[in-house]
C-alpha cells in the first residue's frame, strides 16, 4: 500500500466516524435531509463511474433508480404469500433492508443488458438513447398496472414490518417507533434513515474507490480517453463497457431502493425524467471523474430542489420591470437555477467542485505563481 | 376502411409536427455535429410568446405567428452566440450538458413567467371536418400539414437559391475552407440555430391547439422528433421530413389497431424505433453510412 493510500484510508475512517456521530448534533429534520443527500451521493457515484470515468453519457439513470425503487416496493408490499428467494422468506423484521441489495442487482442486471446495445452507440447517440429510456420508463410502469400499481403507485407506509416505522399495539394502543439494531435503539425514523443511507453510501464509496484504483479503473479511464488506444493496449471494450453499465446501474438501483424506503411511496412521478437530468447536474457540479467531491453534487441537487423556491426572491429583484410579477414560489424556480448553474459551470469551471478544490490546494501548497 | 384513412390523415397532421422539429434537429446536427436537447423546450418557450401576444396583447393570429418566428430566430442566434459558441470545441459531453442546462432553464422560465397551468392555444384553422367519400378529414390536420410543407419548401429554396444559404451549406460542409473564402462561419452557425428555432416554433404553435399549452408539452414530441430524425438519417433533411411523416402515421396506426400498444405505449415504441434504427442501420433510411478510418 502506498503511503498516500494510507493517508486516504485514515481520512476516510475519520470522515466515517464524523458521519456516524453527526445525528447527535443535528435536528431530526436535518437528519432526513442529509439522508436524501446520501441517497443522491450513491446514485452520483454510480453515474460518475459511467459518465465521468468511462466517458459514456447517460441521461437515463433515473430509469435504473426506478427499477431499483420498484423492486423494493414490489418485494415488500406483496404480503400474501410471502416471497421466497434463495431460501430466505421476505417476512418479518428488516425484510425491507434485504430488498436493497436485490434492488441493486436487478437494476445492475438491467444496466448490464442495456450495455450491449449501448456498445454500438457512442457519444451523442448514447445520450439520445438513454434519454429516450428515461422518458419511456414511466410509461411502461403505467402500462403494467397489476404489477406496479400503475399511476397510483405503491404505498409502503402501512406495510407490515417496515423498519423504523411506528407500530401501534392492538391491545394497549401503545405506539412504538424506532429500530433496535446492533444493541442500539434509534427512536426516530429519520435518524434511522440517515444511518441506513450513509452506511451504504460509505460502503459503496469505499467499494468504488477500491474498484477504480486498480486494473478496472485504469481500463475504464483508457476507454474514456481513447477507445482505439484502449483496444490496442488489450482492453476488452465490450466486457468493460457492459461491466461499467452494470456496476453503475447497481449503484443507481440501490439509490432508487433507498429513495422508495425514504419516501415510503413509489409512483412513476417519483422517478421523472427530471431526476435523470438532476443526476447529471450533480455529477457535473461535483466534478466529472471525481469521487468524494460528488458529495457537493449531492448536496447541490437536494438543497436546490427543496430550498430554492423560498430563496428565489434574492435572485430576482423586484426592480427588474419585466420579471416583476413573477411568482417566485412557482415550480420553475429550481429548474432555472439548475440550468443556469449548469451552463455557468460548463463555461467557467468544467471540472466542477473537484477542480475548484484542486486549484485551491495548489494555490495553498505551491504558491500563486506556480498555478497554471 | 374509412377509419383507416382517417387515422392516416390524422397521423400526417402530427407527423408534420414531428417532421418540423426533426428538421430543426437535423439542421443543427449537420452544421455542428450536436444534438440540441433543448430544441423542444425552446419551441415550447416561443409558443408561449405567441400565446402572450394573442391572449394578453390582443394580436390576431397571423401577425403573432410571424412575430413569434422573428423572436425564435433572434433567440436561436442569441443562444448559439452566448452559450454554445464558447464550448464549440469542447467534448460532446460538455455540449450535451450545456443543452441540458438550456432545457432546464427554458422549462423553469416558462413555469416562472407563465405558471405551469395548462392553457388553450388558438388555432388558425376551423375546428371542422371535410367529408370526402365517408372519410372525415380534420381541417386542423390539413392546415398543420400545409403550413409545415410551405415552411419546408421555403427553407429548401433559401438554402438552394440564396447566397446566405450557400454560405450556410458551405460552413456546414467545410468550415475551414469556408473561412478562407471569407464566409463568417461563426455567424453562419448562429443563423443555423436561428432557423432551427424557427422550425421549432412552428412545431410548437401547430401542436399547441391539440395538446394544449404547458411547460412540458414538447417533451414527448421531442422524443418523437428524435425518433423521426434517426429514422430518416440524422444528417438528411429530406429524411427528417419522411421520417416524421412515417412515424406520425405509423404511431397513429399502431395506437389505433394494436390493442397492446394503445395510447399508453407510444413513447416506448418511439424508443424502440430509435434503438432499432441505431443498431441496425445507424445512418437511417436516407443518411450516408459513415466510415471511420482508424
Amino acid at each position: 500500500m502506498r503511503r498516500a493510500d494510507g493517508i486516504r484510508v485514515l481520512v476516510f475512517l475519520a470522515a466515517s466516524a464524523g458521519v456516524l456521530l453527526l445525528p447527535r448534533l443535528i435536528s431530526d429534520f436535518r437528519a432526513q435531509q442529509l439522508a436524501y443527500v446520501g441517497i443522491y451521493f450513491i446514485a452520483l457515484l454510480g453515474l460518475n463511474l459511467l459518465t465521468g470515468i468511462t466517458g459514456q453519457i447517460s441521461l437515463g439513470h433515473g430509469a435504473f433508480m426506478l427499477i431499483g425503487g420498484y423492486t423494493t416496493a414490489i418485494l415488500i408490499s406483496h404480503q400474501e404469500p410471502p416471497l421466497e428467494l434463495l431460501g430466505h422468506q421476505f417476512t418479518g423484521d428488516m425484510r425491507d433492508i434485504w430488498t436493497i441489495p436485490l434492488a441493486g442487482l436487478v437494476a445492475g442486471f438491467a444496466g448490464f443488458l442495456f450495455g450491449f446495445p449501448a456498445l454500438r452507440l457512442s457519444g451523442l447517440y448514447l445520450a439520445l438513447a438513454t434519454f429516450a429510456v428515461a422518458v419511456a420508463a414511466p410509461a411502461l410502469v403505467r402500462k403494467y398496472q397489476g404489477f406496479t400499481g400503475g399511476g397510483g403507485g405503491i404505498n409502503l407506509f402501512d406495510v407490515e414490518g417496515r423498519t423504523g416505522g411506528s407500530t401501534t399495539d392492538p391491545i394497549t394502543f401503545e405506539t412504538t417507533s424506532g429500530v433496535d439494531i446492533l444493541g442500539f435503539h434509534i427512536s426516530s425514523f429519520n435518524v434511522w434513515l440517515y444511518y441506513l443511507c450513509w452506511t451504504l453510501a460509505l460502503v459503496l464509496f469505499a467499494a468504488a474507490w477500491l474498484m477504480l484504483r486498480g486494473r478496472l479503473g485504469r481500463s475504464l479511464r483508457a476507454i474514456r480517453d481513447s477507445e482505439l488506444a484502449a483496444v490496442s493496449s488489450g482492453v476488452n471494450l465490450a466486457r468493460y463497457k457492459t461491466l461499467a453499465f452494470g456496476i453503475s446501474a447497481f449503484y443507481a438501483g440501490v439509490a432508487g431502493s433507498l429513495l422508495a424506503l425514504a419516501t415510503t411511496f413509489v409512483n412513476p412521478d417519483t422517478f421523472p425524467i427530471a431526476l435523470s437530468i438532476f443526476l447529471l447536474v450533480g455529477v457535473v457540479v461535483g466534478g466529472l471523474g471525481s469521487l468524494w467531491p460528488l458529495v457537493f453534487g449531492a448536496i447541490f441537487i437536494h438543497f436546490m430542489q427543496i430550498e430554492w423556491a423560498q430563496k428565489a426572491d434574492l435572485v430576482i429583484p423586484d426592480w427588474i420591470p419585466f420579471l416583476g410579477d413573477i411568482d417566485t414560489d412557482a415550480p420553475g424556480a429550481p429548474a432555472v437555477a439548475f440550468g443556469v448553474v449548469l451552463i455557468l459551470i460548463m463555461l467557467a469551471l468544467p471540472s466542477g467542485a473537484a477542480g475548484l478544490l484542486r486549484t485551491l490546494k495548489s494555490l495553498i501548497t505551491r504558491g500563486y505563481h506556480r498555478v497554471r | 376502411m374509412a377509419d383507416f384513412f382517417q387515422q392516416v390523415v390524422a397521423g400526417l397532421g402530427s407527423g408534420a409536427i414531428y417532421a418540423s422539429l426533426a428538421l430543426a434537429l437535423v439542421l443543427i446536427h449537420r452544421a455542428t455535429g450536436v444534438i440540441n436537447f433543448a430544441q423542444g423546450e425552446m419551441a415550447m418557450f416561443t409558443t408561449y410568446v405567441a400565446w402572450t401576444l394573442t391572449a394578453n396583447h390582443g394580436w390576431s393570429y397571423w401577425p403573432a405567428f410571424v412575430a413569434t418566428l422573428v423572436f425564435a430566430f433572434v433567440l436561436g442566434v442569441g443562444i448559439q452566440r452566448v452559450v454554445i459558441n464558447p464550448v464549440a470545441n469542447a467534448s460532446i459531453l460538455t455540449i450535451v450538458i450545456v443543452t441540458i442546462g438550456l432545457v432546464l432553464t427554458f422549462n423553469g422560465l416558462a413555469g416562472l413567467i407563465w405558471s405551469s397551468e395548462v392553457r388553450a392555444f388558438p388555432s388558425p384553422f376551423p375546428n371542422e371536418t371535410w367529408s370526402i367519400g365517408g372519410v372525415a378529414i380534420s381541417q386542423q390536420d390539413v392546415g398543420t400539414f400545409g403550413v409545415v410543407l410551405v415552411l419546408v419548401l421555403l427553407l429548401w429554396a433559401f438554402f438552394q437559391f440564396t447566397k446566405i444559404g450557400l454560405a450556410l451549406r458551405a460552413s456546414a460542409l467545410n468550415p475551414g475552407a469556408s473561412r478562407l473564402v471569407g464566409v463568417r462561419v461563426g455567424w453562419m452557425l448562429a443563423i443555423g440555430w436561428g432557423l432551427a428555432a424557427m422550425l421549432g416554433a412552428v412545431a410548437g404553435m401547430m401542436a399547441a391547439p391539440t395538446i394544449f399549452l404547458d411547460p412540458n408539452m414538447m417533451q414527448a414530441i421531442l422524443i418523437y422528433a428524435f425518433a423521426s430524425a434517426i429514422l430518416g438519417g440524422i444528417d438528411s433533411p429530406f429524411g427528417a421530413v419522411v421520417g416524421g411523416l412515417t412515424l406520425g402515421v405509423g404511431l397513429n396506426l399502431i395506437g389505433a389497431y394494436v390493442d397492446f400498444v394503445g395510447a399508453d405505449l407510444r413513447l416506448p415504441v418511439a424508443l424502440l424505433v430509435i434503438l432499432v434504427v441505431l443498431l441496425v442501420r445507424p445512418a437511417g433510411l436516407f443518411g450516408k453510412p459513415v466510415t471511420r478510418r482508424v
